[in-house]
């Protein structure tokens, strides 16, 4: 016998306070027809947050609690649907009511972990041949607002070798989510992925919710074995709406108002990147947007503590430097024996032709050596560097030594002798 | 004893008001209990006859009127044989017993038997008769490569009587070993496990003693310009992705500790599991044995409930007070104290404290001095020297140090290894600031020659300042040797390749001779024509210590690479 409370007591910001007895923290509970749930006690004195946000609610709307815990259905009946942040269908699809799942569960038991070690190809160069991804890790795309940051995750969902794709939108514009929606579905990836989206028009209390929705049916889809890729933009519209929601909550801001619990709120979510021991993986792509381009403004600050690694996404490619991907050593070795050599060989060359562009644009000289660094920037970055070359690993480093034998000559890109006699392309300049 | 017990008035967070009647210890550890689960928290307030109970785990489900027990008991550890190789959380719960029994995750309210359960073979040390005080050792067993002291419980008070000792033997770890009274009618069964208050130093000793003593890392940089003692305390302060962690596990791998203690508090679990897959295939340098055998973790990872972050640094340093009360020296390697501070904010919003800098409460700084406090040198009351060394990395917001936490650390650090992110983008390893860091202690090269080396290191980067505005051709020949001297000293000693086998490890033996030899070639004066004559001198006088580098200490070839070397740049010295 669920009991219904009429008497609300206060509605400040999207909370609301209701007087009643035996209600758990965290419980859910239907306030209107809008979900709510307990985030304080104080004796008989219940607090609740609207879901749908507090705009209209009544103090005479009944409340009635529900005695469970914010759910999520799991089953493969998931994929291919997309949802809200509070898991209602947004495809006209018939909602889900079978195996409800709590969200926001526990923590993974660390000794059961692998350590990180098969690669997910992505057939974007810049990733695969010089920041390789790696099955469980957990990396942030750094981006200013603007940059095609949603593109680029759209074309990973595409074309990553994984078993499941969750897809988290928190404040996209309405817009971005018809592409997400549409490039999904021509792609053929739609089959395999569920979206839980959250837009800037929707209730800010939503946004908050979507990771812990995508988290929570990714690791039961990981649990089953498979190979789970969850995508999520913009972290930093997460971060604003938790900091949005402390504040009506008058909770003291650290900095610049942002909760004290910035870094725990951030690293409870991305540490649910795992390899687990005997099943499926959880590797976990997240979008921040660097308001101001500015690394440390405390959402990426917080988010580089986090994760391991980062891209870097500038001018419409992934820069070079500054991505890092940290777990790129365990699987770098066991693809191609030319990989890594090639991967710091071409970074290096390619940070001298900056160099020599830096020169050339104060008006020096150039020299015949500068000529062919220029001429290698140049093809490194419309070949290589530009988001829309999708070519698997070897093509990439094959590529690559193309560009190198079309610049140089052997002796000049450093690499060693042994490695250049097999595979330079151009081999009469081996005599 | 009568368990005094509570309900639950009120829920915010993983803060519970609890109602009492009778009289409740600030700081005891109560469980609530919800459903079958009994959830662990801390006394942390009392006011308007409520205690404020901090829960260290999830807080969900937990309604008013839910039951909650008081222990009566501080919140505590269990020390005893077998501590070592263990992975614990921060209330010392064993991670691999937990995955046994409850699977993938780390379910709430499950709390296992720290101490494995065994049996050790135990020799008596006391006799019946003898008196003894809190942390006089009754008997022995051999743990490892140790033998492990058991001692009277720490919390002891008095002199007290041994009524009866066992005789050598085999004995499980919670049997009975010993009676002790006290004269006045108590006595007590002791076991090999007694508990230790975990916020409370444990002061069983003689006296302290100054740490005088360098704590070989093994690492040239902080031996020989910034080292650290046994006994003393240092922090390794820098933004993401400056080597912090990587820093702290050479450190926990080739330190000249007897045991070492990783706290991993608050970071992340991939680095846990680095360890956990490195540390038990790896020797120990002086032992010949694994690692691991040396080694205990305590891990609270960034996702496991917060208020337990702020227990695994004290549950950590108990640990390491434990065994230097068996005369041992202990590494507490703390990644990263930042994550802790930042618990303890979170605790004090909760609490409605007033907040001061950043938010992080008054007592910060005070808390953060006493934490490291509890590391130095000790000489127990039998004879025997033992220490606590502390090092701990901060994460300061956006990589500046003028932050809260980094300056409470500093005041009360000896020694400050400050990594740089111009430097980890240089991919100049390890990247701690050889300007900008300091240190109070003595290493393994003279003080001296030390400060006339890093006057080199500080003209050079001046020279180098000015020639990006004059240009290479607008400096002099002499400043721009010393520019050279400068580089290659960063390049030849403070660089050092933690992947490459020999590199890695530098002893402190090798890491004389290597200063020696490069403190003379600096000293030097060299007669070189022009610019260029000077850039090839010292590329290849760079390269020759590279290849010294190279080579195993003590064999024909080291003797004579330094031989080349000298050989290289006395040709072109002037007297």
């Amino acid at each position: 016998m669920q009991k219904v409370y009429t008497k609300i007591e206060s509605i400040v910001g999207n909370v609301i306070t209701v007087r009643a007895e035996g209600i758990r923290n965290a419980d859910l509970a239907l306030v209107g027809d809008s979900y709510a749930s307990v985030i304080k006690l104080d004796k008989d004195l219940v607090s609740l947050q609207v879901f749908a946000g507090a705009q209209g609610v009544s103090t005479g709307d009944p409340v009635r609690f529900l005695g469970r815990p914010m759910m999520v259905s799991f089953s493969d009946n998931l994929l291919g649907r997309i949802f809200d942040g509070t898991g209602v269908p947004r495809d006209h699809g018939p909602a889900l009511t079978e195996n409800m799942i709590p969200i926001g569960g526990p923590s993974f038991n660390p000794s059961k972990r692998t350590l990180p070690n098969k690669m997910i190809r992505t057939g974007i160069p810049m990733i695969d041949l010089f920041n390789t991804l790696v099955e469980s890790q957990k990396l942030p795309i750094f981006s200013i607002s603007g940059e095609p940051y949603n593109e680029l995750l759209a074309r990973i969902a595409m074309q990553a070798e994984v078993d499941v794709i969750v897809l988290g939108g928190m404040g996209l514009k309405y817009d971005d989510y018809l592409k997400f929606k549409e490039t999904l579905e021509k792609g053929g990836a739609m089959s395999h992925t569920v979206m839980f989206i959250h837009t800037a028009a929707d209730p800010i209390v939503e946004c908050t919710l979507v990771p812990d929705m995508s988290l929570a049916v990714a690791e039961q889809f990981a649990l089953e074995g498979k190979k789970v890729l969850v995508l999520l933009t913009d972290m930093t519209n997460f971060a604003d709406a938790q900091k949005e929601m402390a504040i009506t909550m008058e909770q003291v801001p650290s900095n610049r108002g942002y909760p004290g619990d910035l870094y725990s709120c951030l690293a409870s979510r991305y540490e649910k990147a795992v390899d687990i021991t005997g099943a499926g993986s959880i590797t976990i792509l997240g979008v921040t947007t660097m308001p101001g381009d500015d690394v440390t403004h405390p959402v990426p600050d917080n988010t580089g503590y986090i994760t391991e690694g980062q891209y870097y996404l500038k001018g419409g490619h992934i820069e070079p430097f500054g991505s890092l991907s940290r777990l790129k050593q365990n699987v770098n070795d066991k693809t191609r024996d030319d990989h890594r050599a090639l991967m710091d060989g071409m970074i290096k060359l390619y940070a001298q032709y900056k160099e020599s562009l830096e020169k050339k644009s104060m008006g020096f000289m150039m020299t015949e050596w500068d000529e062919k660094l220029l001429k290698y920037g140049n093809l490194f970055e419309t070949k290589l560097m530009d988001l829309s070359v999708n070519i698997p690993l070897e093509s990439a480093l094959d590529l690559g030594w193309e560009i190198l034998a079309e610049c140089f000559e052997p002796n000049e890109t450093g690499l060693k002798t042994n490695l250049i006699k097999e595979r330079w392309p151009k081999k009469e300049a081996l005599s | 004893m009568e368990t005094l017990t509570g309900r639950v008035t009120g829920v915010n967070g993983n803060m519970t008001k609890v109602s009492f009647e009778g009289s409740v210890r600030k700081n005891e550890v109560a469980y609530i209990i919800v459903g079958d689960k009994r959830l662990k928290g801390e006394v942390i307030k009392i006011s308007n006859g409520e205690a404020s109970l901090q829960i260290y785990e999830m807080s969900e489900g937990i309604k008013v009127g839910d039951p909650v027990e008081f222990t009566g008991e501080l919140m505590s550890v269990e020390l005893g044989p077998g501590l070592l190789t263990q992975i614990y959380d921060g209330l010392q719960n064993p991670l691999p017993d937990l995955a046994e029994q409850c699977g993938f995750f780390l379910e709430r309210g499950v709390y296992l038997n720290p101490i494995p359960d065994r049996d050790w073979e135990f020799t008596p040390v006391a006799k019946v008769g003898d008196k003894v005080v809190a942390g006089d050792t009754l008997g022995t067993v051999p743990e490892g490569i140790f033998t492990h002291q058991i001692m009277v419980p720490f919390t002891t008070r008095g002199e007290w009587t041994v009524k009866s000792i066992n005789e050598k033997g085999s004995y499980n770890v919670r049997s009975t070993i010993a009676v002790i009274d006290n004269g006045k009618g108590e006595e007590k069964e002791l076991s090999m496990v007694f508990s230790q208050p975990i916020k409370k130093p444990i002061t069983c000793y003689e006296e302290r003693l100054r740490p005088d003593e360098t704590l070989v890392t093994k690492i040239r940089c902080i031996d020989a310009f910034l080292p650290v003692a046994k006994g003393g305390t240092f922090c390794v302060p820098g933004p993401f992705g400056a080597g912090k962690t990587v820093l702290q596990h050479l450190e926990a791998k080739n330190s000249e500790a007897d045991v070492v203690i990783v706290a991993a508090c608050g970071e992340r679990a991939g680095e846990v599991v680095e360890v956990l897959t490195e540390f038990p295939e790896l020797e120990d340098p002086k032992t010949g044995r694994s690692l691991m055998e040396r080694t205990i973790i305590i891990c609270n990872t960034s996702s496991m409930p917060v208020a337990a972050r702020e227990a695994s640094c004290y549950t950590a340093v108990t640990m390491a007070e434990y065994y230097r009360q068996m005369g041992l020296d202990v590494l507490l390697l703390a990644d990263s104290t930042s994550r802790w501070a930042q618990a303890m904010r979170e605790m004090s919003g909760r609490l409605e404290e007033i907040p001061g800098e950043e938010a992080f409460p008054a007592y910060l700084e005070s808390t953060i001095a006493a934490f490291y406090e509890r590391a130095g040198k000790v000489r127990l009351k039998d004879g025997k020297i033992g220490s606590v060394t502390i090092g701990g990395t901060v994460s300061p917001a956006g990589g500046n140090f003028e932050e809260p936490v980094t300056q409470a650390t500093l005041k009360v650090v000896g020694a400050f290894h400050g990594l740089s992110r111009e430097r980890s983008d240089a991919r100049k390893y390890p990247a701690i600031h050889p300007m900008d860091s300091w240190s109070h202690y003595d290493g393994v090269v003279d003080r001296e020659r030390v400060e006339r080396a890093r006057s080199i290191l500080i003209r050079s980067n001046e020279v180098n300042q000015m020639m990006k505005v004059v240009g290479e051709e607008g400096t002099s020949s002499e400043d721009y040797i010393i520019y050279q001297k400068g580089e290659l000293l960063d390049a030849v000693y403070l660089q050092q390749n933690s992947f490459d086998p020999i590199d890695a490890v530098c002893p402190p033996e090798r890491q004389r001779i290597e200063f020696d030899r490069l403190y003379d070639a600096l000293l030097k004066s060299y007669s070189l024509e022009d610019k260029s004559e000077i850039r090839a001198f010292f590329n290849q006088l760079r390269q020759e210590f590279l290849d010294w580098h190279a080579t195993y200490f003590e064999t024909p070839e080291f003797e004579a690479q330094e031989k080349k070397i000298a050989d290289f740049y006395m040709a072109k010295a002037i007297d």
